[in-house]
């Protein structure tokens, strides 16, 4: 028992996450140091740290960054908001499911990564290509999700709405939405997640201009580990981010879901 | 005050289509609801209570016969009739007051005569306080007290009610009989309420309308002539609660009298017939 409390004493709840990182950035600094690893495959921490700081000195990181996340934030734009009309009329429609369902659900098996070819095609190696494989991974989760929101609106609700003779809109905004919005949601945080995965895809098998993942392709060609260690830092902290963002926005918009899930 | 309407029901039958064959559920049904009416209709589960509850609001539609309410046809559902389901059927996004005001979406009401009359029923319903509840916050008693305000902030002519206590406790169920009963005794409200405790019907009902199962039908309609408030325990109120209770008992006996010759007629043991008295 008193184990316990010494052990809450020493990390406590709210910083546990970061033992894990710390103790294996202690254990890297220490492989390096202590020349247990001499390989080049294993730069010092301190080096990427020194990278880094050029990156960011020399502005290199920011056009890197900037162009990655207005391709993504276009892809993202564009894929989702396609997305979501399209996810609700389908949810909708039970006529447009039936004519576009079968085709849509054919179309969302074919792994991503085989779009590039036939993009590269149509598109070239530019940000046209890179923006229509970033939207089409915002695409699908968007419609799977809005789809299934829209078909798990309760009846009963949509009988409410009935007994007090709502117009279509009304049924739409008052009921529709608000029932559906937490699946919509979680569609549109998958979507974002994808899309920051697919917009380093996209700039690593459409390798052209300027790029997070162009960088990382420049410290592979180069053999500067730690030009892609310290990328790949980067991408991570973006993806949590990102994520952080939205969660944050969702908690906001979604208060009344967390205060009656809270109950169960 | 509300004005209520007269609502006759003549030869009323619905049937759904089950696999391509017709399964009669309401048949030759007759009833006429005076304005400010309280009837109770009682009947074993699948004797087509909440059907004819569902036809009155307009959810259902697609029968024979009649249903008018003032000599007009019913169409469609119609703000002139509310109804309070089992489930209370909140939006769980809305707080207590959006939850009310949105029964008045569609009224021609004022901004200001639309807050004045949310506040006037959730006072009505003794929520004051509440307001700005959301409904998972408040106890199932509660919750349908909200749904019953949502319910008369229109004014309706006719109050429908399909099982509204069901899922209550017994004590949070006979709390809020005694209150629909002042609801229903201040406003003049045609009160119409579906219910399997034939104790509740008769609680509240100036008649209770006995229903029978397969295809349903009206089995007997008892007058309750009892003054408020009904004392439970009372010989007067015994009686007639045995009286609708001896409909439900007598029924293999009656049935086969009534209809000799009925194939299917399967007479079912008393002890089957469950009431939550």
């Amino acid at each position: 028992m008193s184990n316990l409390v010494n052990k809450r004493v020493i990390v406590p709840p709210r910083l546990r996450g970061w033992v894990l990182p710390l103790a294996l950035l202690v254990v890297w600094w220490w492989a390096v140091q202590s020349g247990w690893s001499t390989s080049p495959l294993l730069v010092s921490p301190l080096a990427v740290w020194q990278r880094g700081v050029e990156q960011v000195s020399s502005g290199e990181l920011w056009v890197a960054l900037s162009a990655s996340l207005w391709r993504n934030a276009w892809g993202f734009a564009i894929g989702a908001s396609i997305g979501l009309v399209f996810g609700a009329l389908l949810g909708w429609s039970r006529w447009f499911e039936r004519l576009v369902g079968p085709s849509f659900h054919t179309l969302k098996q074919i792994s991503l990564f085989a779009w590039i070819p036939m993009l590269s095609m149509w598109f070239g190696l530019g940000d046209a290509a890179k923006i229509a494989f970033i939207a089409m991974a915002a695409f699908f989760p968007v419609v799977l999700n809005t789809f299934e929101g829209l078909r798990s609106v309760p009846r009963e609700y949509i009988e409410v709405a009935r007994v007090y003779e709502f117009s279509v809109w009304q049924l739409m905004r008052r009921v529709i939405a608000p029932a559906a919005a937490p699946s919509i949601f979680t569609g549109i945080q998958l979507s974002l997640i994808y899309t920051w995965l697919a917009t380093l895809g996209a700039e690593y098998l459409l390798a052209s201009g300027k790029g997070i993942g162009n960088t990382l392709i420049d410290g592979r060609e180069h053999f500067w580990m730690d030009l892609v260690l310290f990328g790949v830092v980067v991408i991570g902290l973006v993806g949590f981010v990102l994520n952080w963002l939205l969660t944050a926005l969702e908690k906001r918009l979604l208060a009344w879901r967390d205060r009656t899930l809270a109950r169960y | 005050m509300a004005h209520a309407g007269t609502l006759s029901i003549k030869g009323l039958s619905k049937q759904y289509e089950v696999k391509g064959e017709a399964l009669p559920v309401l048949q030759d049904i007759d009833l006429t609801i005076e304005p400010g009416e309280f009837v109770s209709i009682v009947g074993s589960s699948g004797c087509g209570k909440s059907t004819l509850l569902r036809l009155i609001i307009g959810l259902e539609g697609d029968y024979q016969g009649d249903i008018l309410l003032d000599g007009q046809r019913i169409v469609g559902t119609s703000l002139n009739r509310g109804i309070v389901f089992q489930e209370h059927r909140l939006f769980p996004w809305l707080t207590v007051e959006k939850n009310v005001a949105l029964g008045l979406l569609n009224s021609s009401l004022t901004e200001g005569q639309r807050r004045a009359t949310v506040r006037d029923h959730i006072a009505l319903v003794g929520l004051e306080g509440f307001e700005t509840a959301y409904p998972h916050q408040l106890s199932g008693g509660m919750s349908q007290r909200v749904a019953i305000a949502r319910a008369l902030v229109n004014r309706p002519d006719i109050l429908l009610l399909d099982e509204p206590f069901g899922a209550l406790d017994a004590m949070t169920r006979a709390h809020l009989q005694q209150e629909l009963h002042r609801i229903w005794a201040q406003e003049h409200i045609t009160m119409i309420l579906v219910t399997h405790d034939v104790e509740e019907a008769v609680v509240l009902g100036d008649r209770v309308v006995v229903m029978e199962p397969r295809p349903g039908r009206i089995r007997r309609i008892v007058p309750v002539e009892l003054a408020h408030p009904r004392e439970r325990a009372s010989y007067a109120f015994t009686a007639v609660k045995d009286r609708v209770l001896q409909e439900f008992s007598d029924r293999s006996a009656a049935e086969l009298a009534e209809s000799p010759l009925k194939p299917d007629a399967q007479p079912a043991p008393a002890a089957q017939w469950q009431f939550a008295v």
